[in-house]
């Protein structure tokens, strides 16, 4: 008998890999969205099973042919990764179950199977970016989940109206390919340094060689490609345009993920790899990197007041919460990298509620203009509640996970003595008040528009949304299980880098 | 003989450095094609570019000097060497030809040090194989009696990158067929100038 | 210098001469076709580099499928000439300061050529150089790094081959009604002469798919060579026409099915009780056996891939066109 258990890493990778092709093959709407949704759930049950083993037992390696890591590829699976698989997976088994009514509205039908294929194939691509522990497998996944994502943004496009989703995919694919490619060099660097791709062997090699000028490019070179992807300040002006302009499905689910995974790259890339090779440089890197994620806060939410796009709102906000982020990073301490990596958890949670209840309102209006959604909070209560419980959870209101990690963040910024950080977080939550109350203001407090005749959005969309909304709640009140994990996977980083 | 191998290191050192020189004036003229917006074609010809030269890059680091591409050839195939009694060669010039190559390749170390540019230049000594069959002539590609081979890995990684390139090319390119069949344009500041103009009609009605 | 290394550099400054040219060139057919000189040049550059299998995969793929994509994006947007040609300063900056950090990072890196390096001292190249024979039996080492070291990387790669051909189905596709062959039947000199060549392209691309083994080839050669046998058919004719040869269904189905073969052959190594992409345990007794099996089977499976997102992509530009609006 085999035991499939011990071939669970690659499974967690293979299995929607294998999906994707399989539904091509179908030209049937319904069985395109319900093998995309067992296999949101397949993934889902298998990362979990990963971060309870790895939490047991430490971290897993997998040979994948059974070749030696100085040979072959090998996954490695430890409290960082696995936690990032978890909540990538945990999106899409709230986002794919949803898609079923909402996209039909947005693609001709013909097309349906083919977006499904690329939605798996851009949940395998960003699965495997996680789950591999050698550098250009990597590179492969992230172009894997690149080039769907943008063929998945241009399906937005309104037939007889400009084409903007396809324009922002362009944009984003000039940029993404410029970043992917930096990644590519600096691996490159890397291994011409070393004679090794492999992660475990990387950050073996590279403290003796850190004082070479190729590994410090190196270094420069895969920091700044991932922050391309990541969307930080100021490279992150594809992002803004890519959220706005793709199909409601696909912003629930890039804004939950894709941003994420690029985040744990960077981690990645200057714990493990780098760590205690450059530790003088990264500090400094830091104090370069810390300011710009506190122009992305304010720029990000001022920006985001400014908006009259329901979804332009969130698009900016988004930007903002990245900036919160790498501040945690930025900080170099426990507090502070344990903030940055719950509020991952959190926006993850919190955005993609926020775009699946905006989309519900599309559903029914046609338009995520302010303007056209007058009232709703009456037309749609339950939609519209569960946009304020997710607005709450932005704005880091207690019993809410995003306060949790702003508190972090907080207490990060004390131990590092930068207390008046901790001013300019609040500073930016008023921020975050300002343009979610635009958005109440608009929904309950305006006379709705009493030509259209609006219902509730169907269940079968508003039920994820409500899942994902209130699991934000819940992991507010019991905070432990996914915390814990965060500050494990905090704490493996800080210490030795990890592998 | 002293003068032969120090002008064959300097020349490898000066390779060194314009190889990759050139490299980088590649890449930098396809990342110029690109940042700087004009014809959408054009920027895509420059990601190319960009992505060709990181190719380059990647290969060149993998090349050895006299060496061949990571095919093994005839002679290192194992069953060759058990066998080499029996091939289209005897014995006795074979071994001679092995024997030959590490007596020069020995009395070369005990004129200079050929260990610091990792090969003799061949060619230097062509009395010591009269007969030289074209089944067993490594001239070009042996260094101390061994085939000297470049390294397979980049290569491996370079054919993924070649693929991705395409791929993103392809992509890149159906994009702008359904940019330009609206704005009836492939500039991208003119298109940034409907779009300017789109949105301010919209904000006002 | 030696010839070899002359001849290197040669290449190097017609390459800076094509990419300079590209960015100064008004007329966009001469810059489609000035890159696909450049894909040529950087080609035989790569053989002069000993990395045949890259050079094969470039002049086929870079040189082939780029360059016909560019034409016809060329020809359905019908545009002649880009206006805009003074040099932007802010790119311009970012450029020059990328090229000095890459200086920069030159400085400690190993000579080129350098058989010191640390990429080939390392038990990496080690073992590929030295082992990969007796691990396999093939004597293109490319080929067994490709299909069975690295394996998981290249059926990454097939995944991205099939991610490209969905993506281009879902943003050029459009429904059966609605698509338009304004392709027209051209020259009987190029009708014959196409015919002429085809059944040798195909045998050819045949044999590049299993030589693989023993020379520079494999799936992605193959495939790409494969396609284009079946993209002259169409140039050399009509699209319509062409499709009789290779329906689009057909090509449709064909895509899935070779990452489906690769995906298999490693579950199949699982059901045998090995890792995923453990070929040893396909054949437990004659380990180096099961190597050989695997790789010509997931060789087959990229091939097949290949093949056919190359042609439906072709289709989808071909069949684009609208009637002039």
């Amino acid at each position: 008998m085999i035991e499939w258990s011990q071939h669970l890493p690659v499974l967690q990778v293979v299995v929607p890999l294998i999906v994707a092709p399989i539904i091509v093959l179908f030209r049937n709407k319904n069985i395109a969205w319900f093998l995309a949704t067992a296999t949101a759930f397949f993934s889902l049950y298998t990362s979990i099973e990963l971060l309870t083993i790895v939490q047991e037992s430490g971290p897993i390696d997998y040979a994948i042919g059974n070749w030696e890591r100085h040979v072959g590829i090998v996954y490695h699976i430890d409290i960082a990764n696995a936690y990032i698989l978890t909540i990538v997976s945990a999106v899409s088994a709230f986002v794919f179950p949803y898609s079923y009514h909402s996209i039909q509205q947005e693609i001709p039908e013909y097309k349906l199977h083919h977006f499904y294929a690329a939605l798996v194939l851009c949940l395998t691509g960003l699965l495997g970016i996680a789950a591999t522990g050698d550098a250009f497998n990597v590179f492969v996944f992230l172009e894997i989940s690149s080039l769907s994502t943008y063929a998945l943004v241009a399906m937005g496009d309104k037939p007889g109206k400009p084409p903007r989703a396809s324009l922002a995919a362009y944009r984003y694919l000039i940029m993404g390919t410029i970043g992917g490619t930096f990644i590519l060099l600096g691996i490159g660097f890397l291994y011409m340094m070393t004679g090794t791709l492999n992660m475990a062997e990387l950050s073996e090699k590279l403290p003796a060689l850190s004082d070479t000028s190729t590994v410090r490019a190196a270094f420069a070179f895969i920091t700044v490609g991932a922050s391309i992807k990541l969307a930080l300040f100021p490279v992150h002006t594809w992002l803004p345009n890519i959220y706005t302009h793709a199909p409601n499905v696909v912003s629930a689910f890039l804004s939950s993920t894709a941003t994420k995974v690029s985040y744990y790259v960077l981690l990645r890339a200057m714990y493990t790899l780098f760590g205690a090779a450059l530790a003088a440089q990264a500090l400094q890197l830091k104090l370069l990197i810390g300011p710009m994620a506190l122009v992305a806060i304010f720029l990000g939410s001022f920006n985001a007041i400014k908006q009259t796009n329901i979804k332009k709102i969130l698009a900016f906000s988004s930007v903002a919460q990245i900036g919160y982020m790498v501040l945690g990073l930025s900080m170099n301490n426990l507090d502070g990298l344990t903030g940055g990596l719950i509020h991952l958890f959190n926006h993850a949670l919190m955005k993609g509620g926020l775009f699946m209840a905006v989309g519900c309102m599309f559903y029914r209006y046609q338009s995520v203009e302010l303007s056209d959604l007058k009232g709703v909070g009456r037309t749609m209560p339950f939609t519209t509640f569960a946009f304020v419980l997710g607005g709450l959870g932005l704005i880091g209101v207690p019993l809410t996970a995003g306060f949790i990690s702003k508190w972090y963040l907080v207490l990060g910024a004390f131990e590092a003595d930068v207390w008046w950080l901790a001013i300019l977080i609040l500073i930016a939550s008023l921020m975050a008040v300002m343009y979610i109350f635009k958005v109440i203001e608009t929904a309950y407090f305006q006379e709705p528009n009493t030509d259209i005749e609006v219902s509730e959005a169907p269940l079968s969309m508003l039920v994820p949304t409500y899942a994902l909304v209130l699991a934000s709640v819940y992991f507010g009140i019991f905070t432990e299980p996914m915390l814990g994990a965060a500050r494990e996977a905090a704490e493996m980083f800080l210490s030795a880098g990890g592998m | 003989m002293n003068i032969l191998l120090a002008t064959s290191t300097t020349a490898m050192s000066g390779e060194g450095v314009y190889n990759y020189g050139l490299v980088i004036f590649l890449m930098m003229t396809g990342l110029y094609l690109v940042l700087a917006k004009g014809n959408m074609i054009k920027s895509v010809i420059g990601l190319n570019i960009f992505q060709v030269s990181v190719i380059m890059f990647y290969v060149s680091m993998g090349r050895v000097e006299h060496g061949t591409a990571p095919i093994l050839l005839e002679q290192d195939l194992p069953h060759h060497d058990s066998e080499h009694g029996h091939d289209n060669h005897d014995d006795s010039e074979d071994h001679g030809l092995l024997q030959t190559r590490s007596d020069v390749a020995l009395a070369s170390t005990a004129d200079g040090n050929h260990d610091a540019d990792g090969g003799t230049d061949s060619d230097v000594h062509p009395q010591a194989h009269p007969e030289d069959t074209e089944a067993n002539s490594p001239s070009l590609h042996t260094v101390d009696g061994r085939t000297a081979y470049s390294n397979p890995l980049p290569h491996v990684l370079m054919l993924t990158a070649i693929v991705v390139g395409v791929a993103t090319t392809a992509l890149a390119l159906a994009l702008v067929v359904r940019i330009r069949e609206y704005y009836e344009t492939i500039e991208e500041d003119i298109v940034d100038a409907i779009e300017n103009r789109l949105q301010k009609e919209e904000a006002q009605s | 210098m030696t010839f070899v290394s002359t001849i290197t550099l040669v290449f190097f400054v017609l390459l800076a001469v094509v990419a300079v040219a590209i960015g100064k060139m008004r007329s966009l057919f001469a810059a489609v076709m000035l890159s696909g000189i450049f894909s040529l040049l950087s080609a035989s550059l790569f053989v002069l580099m000993d990395a045949v299998d890259v050079a094969f995969t470039e002049a086929a793929v870079g040189a082939g499928i780029s360059t016909v994509l560019m034409l016809m994006v060329l020809h359905l947007t019908s545009d002649k000439e880009t206006h805009s040609n003074e040099v932007k300063v802010f790119p311009l900056l970012i450029a020059v300061l990328c090229g000095a950090v890459l200086l920069y990072a030159t400085q400690d890196m190993p000579h080129f050529g350098d058989p010191n390096a640390y990429i080939h001292q390392s038990a990496t190249a080690d073992h590929y150089l030295n082992q990969s024979y007796d691990d396999s039996h093939i004597p293109n080492i490319v080929t067994t790094v490709l299909a069975s070291y690295r394996g998981f990387d290249t059926l990454g790669e097939t995944t991205v081959v099939l991610t490209a051909a969905v993506a281009v189905m879902l943003l050029l596709g459009r429904p059966k009604e609605e698509e338009h062959d304004l392709s027209k039947s051209p020259d009987p000199i190029i009708e014959v002469g196409a015919k002429m060549l085809i059944p040798y392209i195909l045998l050819f691309a045949l044999y590049v798919q299993f030589h693989g083994d023993f020379g520079p080839g494999g799936g992605f050669q193959a495939g790409v060579m494969f396609a284009a046998a079946y993209i002259l058919h169409a140039l050399s004719g009509t699209v319509r026409s062409a499709q009789e040869a290779a329906s689009e269904n057909v090509v449709e189905k064909l895509i899935p099915l070779g990452v489906l073969l690769y995906a298999a052959v490693g579950v199949w190594c699982v059901l045998k009780g090995g890792n995923f992409l453990e070929y040893n345990a396909l054949d437990p007794e004659h380990p180096a056996h099961g190597q050989h099996l695997g790789i010509l089977l997931v060789e087959l499976g990229v091939g097949i891939t290949v093949f056919s997102a190359m042609l439906m992509i072709f289709y989808k530009f071909a069949l684009r066109g609208r009637e002039v609006r």
